[in-house]
């Protein structure tokens, strides 16, 4: 539905090449471009004004780097004016000098308040190592006592309730029961209010005067359109709010509301829930939000990631196997099951940008990818280093080991074949030698008309699965053979692995500025 | 009190209404330029119209062009129908015409389908029909304790089974029952899902499935339940659902606050989808059948 704001953003700068620096004039398309990708990500209308403001003062009258694109330069400012909106990434949660300690939840009907107190709880106990006491206090909605009793069940956590009280005494008595020894930590699970509920507000209020939380968490839909503000403010104006709590967020939402809320309370985003599961609760990054709400996907995270399960030998080998053309199947394999440790196909995939919609096209699944390396481990060790001796009756045998179709192994090999042909390309246009960064992007410029990283995603997967690309454009995607973007991407995602060409997506900044992006050491935790 | 009525109330107490604000507009004699089009733009996006917004105000544009609008009057009136034939006309209060009718609610985590399906067998119930629930939720903790509170207080037949157990034979043994009760109306309540989950989607099309084998026109109707508050992803949950399974009509929940559900509009220009109820608040009361003016009218006036 949304066309990627990359791809505006690239007509609308096209008329910038051979220009200096970027002035008040050349960047108001740009900037309108911008305005629109914000509301229709949600971003509250006063907050994207005030965002665009800040960009525009602070791109007009930069100089325009050589070898970086002037819409990929204007990118990179607008994406770290939201993550300054949104930050700072190290938001942690206060914890009490004397406990226990509270934490009050609240917000409107729906948002996920019961879910999310029990992963905070387990994500606590976890974290922090403290006991906590889940406090059921949503009389209102029926069986809600129920489903968090269920859930603190499920993770041997104590419920506290008791009946026919009201909820501000079931909530002090929760208290009082933590202090008497019980835990450490308790977490009042409120009724779901709506914010013009005078009535409702007011009994939220008293549950705070009464029980004193040293946190008040406001758990928002990450759905929420423009009303986030008006609800958001609401709850403000009679709690003092300490943080925010997003959920949802592993649906496809833009999830502008993020920054809307952050910018109108000014409390720190402290988690997001990213699924159904009790442990899918993480901590919040306001890098990764601010490409999502732009609709550039999670290259950030997905670098991350990159650099914490893929060791810089590994992706040092993939990439010599690579320009020196001694790449064969085992080392195809290799990638794909390095490619795998990253996490569920889907959830990678879900974190490249533009993803979202080419995802539900092409229908790739884990199975699928089960099934491609079945094909492989149906090779001998022999075969897939010599694969060019796979002639028909092998490839029969090789498809009745993996239990497949014949056509399955021609489909690979065709990949393969596809993969090794665009690499030879770029290892006669001299790519794999160090050459200077601007020549590196002429000569991907010419192998792909369309290799940025946005976009153009769709015949990525359609590569490796359908038989047209290959690895190097089911990770990166480009147009085409996928060549283009391939590469850059294996750069990129592979952060040191041979010299990086530069990207042409403004969240990779090591690319882009030709600096190494500080690794960051925080938040850097092996995910399942 | 009708949706009008409440709607403006809730108005008073917001006065953040979209209809001041576009006064504030034309304020000081202003006149009526692309600036100020630009921001009575940027006024309906709070109304989470998105992308309608443009294509709203490109319409005034055009017509302003042709002179035919030059004040606040005429804008406002221009708003009113083009915001108007957006919206589907038909939809409102279902025919019953099976016997039993079975209805699908679906929707994303916590946009209102169970409170929905309270209300509707409220509603059906208080029409002198009789109601069956099925609780096919049999995944999230306590669903079907839920629903089942709710049957209680209505006086309806409910069929249930344990937590975890196949959410498409739930939606079977609800209609075998019904038969043996010969029920007029089935509910039935399923399981919040991310649209993007793809699984979860497969699940519903079981549901789906397995409901047509006792009656081969099963499910008759199956309603979207959006959630009022949601802002453009409204859109694509639409879409999804759309695809996995046969969406015949919306609901939309949670218009009781300051919230407008103008992502109806965006929906609508995508998906043929009639909207059935809107949700205007927490008692099983708080139902009403879809009128395109009044949401309209609470859109420019909320």
């Amino acid at each position: 539905m949304f066309e990627s704001l990359t791809q505006k953003l690239g007509a609308a700068f096209a008329s910038l090449r051979g220009q200096r620096e970027l002035t008040e004039a050349n960047v108001e398309e740009g900037l309108e471009a911008v305005r629109t990708a914000l509301l229709e990500g949600d971003v509250h209308f006063r907050v994207a004004r005030d965002l665009i403001e800040r960009v525009r003062s602070d791109v007009v009258g930069q100089k325009l780097v050589q070898g970086v694109e002037a819409s990929e330069q204007f990118i990179h400012s607008v994406h770290r004016a939201l993550v300054e909106l949104m930050g700072p990434e190290d938001a942690s949660l206060t914890l009490a000098k004397r406990p226990p300690t509270v934490l009050l939840l609240a917000g409107l009907q729906g948002a996920g308040k019961t879910t999310t107190a029990a992963k905070l709880a387990r994500h606590l106990r976890q974290t922090h190592s403290l006991r906590p006491l889940l406090v059921a206090a949503d009389i209102k909605r029926p069986a809600a006592v129920e489903q968090l009793r269920v859930l603190g069940q499920r993770l041997d956590i104590p419920v506290f309730h008791e009946e026919g009280l009201s909820t501000a005494d079931i909530c002090a008595r929760g208290v009082e029961e933590a202090r008497r020894g019980a835990a450490d930590l308790v977490i009042l699970d409120t009724a779901g209010r709506l914010h013009i509920d005078d009535e409702m507000m007011g009994e939220v209020e008293e549950i705070a005067r009464r029980t004193k939380p040293h946190g008040t968490l406001l758990v928002c839909d990450a759905m929420t359109g423009q009303d986030a503000v008006r609800s958001a403010e609401a709850f403000q104006e009679r709690l003092t709010l300490t943080g925010l709590i997003l959920t949802k967020l592993d649906g496809d939402a833009r999830g502008g509301a993020a920054v809307s809320l952050k910018a109108v309370t000014g409390c720190p985003i402290l988690f997001s829930g990213i699924g159904e599961k009790l442990e899918d609760l993480d901590s919040f990054h306001p890098e990764r939000m601010a490409g999502r709400i732009l609709g550039m996907g999670d290259v950030v995270g997905l670098v991350e990631k990159a650099q914490t399960e893929i060791s810089e030998k590994e992706a040092q080998a993939t990439y010599e196997k690579m320009v020196l053309g001694s790449f064969t199947l085992e080392d195809m394999f290799a990638q794909i099951r390095m490619f795998r440790r990253l996490g569920p196909m889907k959830k990678v995939l879900g974190m490249l940008p533009g993803m979202g919609a080419a995802l539900d096209q092409v229908d790739v699944d884990d199975r699928q990818m089960n099934r491609l390396e079945a094909l492989f481990t149906s090779m001998t060790p022999h075969e897939r280093i010599h694969p060019e001796e796979l002639e028909v009756s092998r490839r029969r045998r090789i498809a009745k080991g993996a239990g497949q179709d014949l056509q399955a192994v021609h489909d690979l090999l065709k990949s393969f074949k596809a993969m090794k042909g665009m690499m030879k390309q770029m290892n006669k246009l001299g790519l794999g030698a160090k050459m200077g960064a601007g020549a590196k992007k002429d000569t991907l410029r010419g192998l792909s008309d369309d290799g940025e990283l946005a976009g153009a995603s769709g015949g990525m997967l359609g590569g490796l699965l359908g038989g047209g690309g290959g690895l190097g454009g089911l990770l990166g995607g480009g147009g085409g053979g996928g060549a283009g973007g391939g590469l850059d991407s294996m750069g990129g995602l592979f952060g040191g692995g041979g010299p990086a060409p530069p990207g042409r997506s403004a969240t990779r900044k090591s690319g882009s500025k030709r600096k190494p992006k500080p690794r960051r050491k925080k938040n850097r935790r092996k995910r399942k | 009190m009708g949706i009008f009525e409440r709607l403006k109330k809730n108005l008073v107490r917001t006065r953040t209404a979209l209809s001041d604000r576009i006064s504030g507009l034309f304020r000081g004699g202003r006149p009526m330029d692309d600036s100020l089009l630009g921001e009575l733009e940027e006024l309906l996006y709070t109304a989470d119209l998105g992308s309608a917004a443009a294509d709203v105000v490109g319409e005034l544009k055009r017509r302003h062009v042709r002179g035919e609008i030059r004040g606040e009057e005429d804008v406002r009136h221009s708003l009113r129908t083009s915001l108007l034939e957006r919206l589907q006309p038909e939809g409102g209060e279902i025919d019953f015409v099976h016997r039993p009718t079975v209805l699908l609610i679906v929707g994303v985590n916590g946009s209102g389908k169970t409170t929905t399906i309270a209300k509707l067998a409220h509603r059906f119930r208080s029409q002198g029909r009789s109601v069956l629930l099925g609780a096919c939720d049999t995944y999230r903790a306590a669903a079907a304790d839920q629903l089942e509170t709710w049957a209680r207080r209505s006086g309806v037949e409910i069929v249930r089974k344990s937590e975890g157990a196949d959410p498409a034979a739930v939606a079977y043994e609800s209609l075998a029952r019904a038969g043996e009760l010969s029920c007029e109306v089935v509910i039935l309540d399923t399981a919040g899902r991310l649209h993007t989950q793809k699984n979860l989607m497969e699940e519903l099309k079981k549901i789906q499935r397995v409901a047509g084998k006792q009656d081969p026109e099963a499910p008759h109707e199956v309603w979207l339940v959006l959630d009022g508050t949601n802002g453009q992803n409204a859109i694509q949950q639409a879409k999804f659902f759309t695809q996995a399974v046969r969406v015949t009509g919306l609901i939309v929940s949670k218009l009781d606050g300051t919230a407008r559900g103008g992502a109806l509009f965006g929906i609508q220009k995508e998906l043929d989808l009639p909207v059935r109820y809107i949700g205007t608040g927490e008692t099983e009361e708080k139902l009403e059948v879809f009128e395109p003016e009044a949401f309209v009218d609470a859109v420019l006036l909320g």
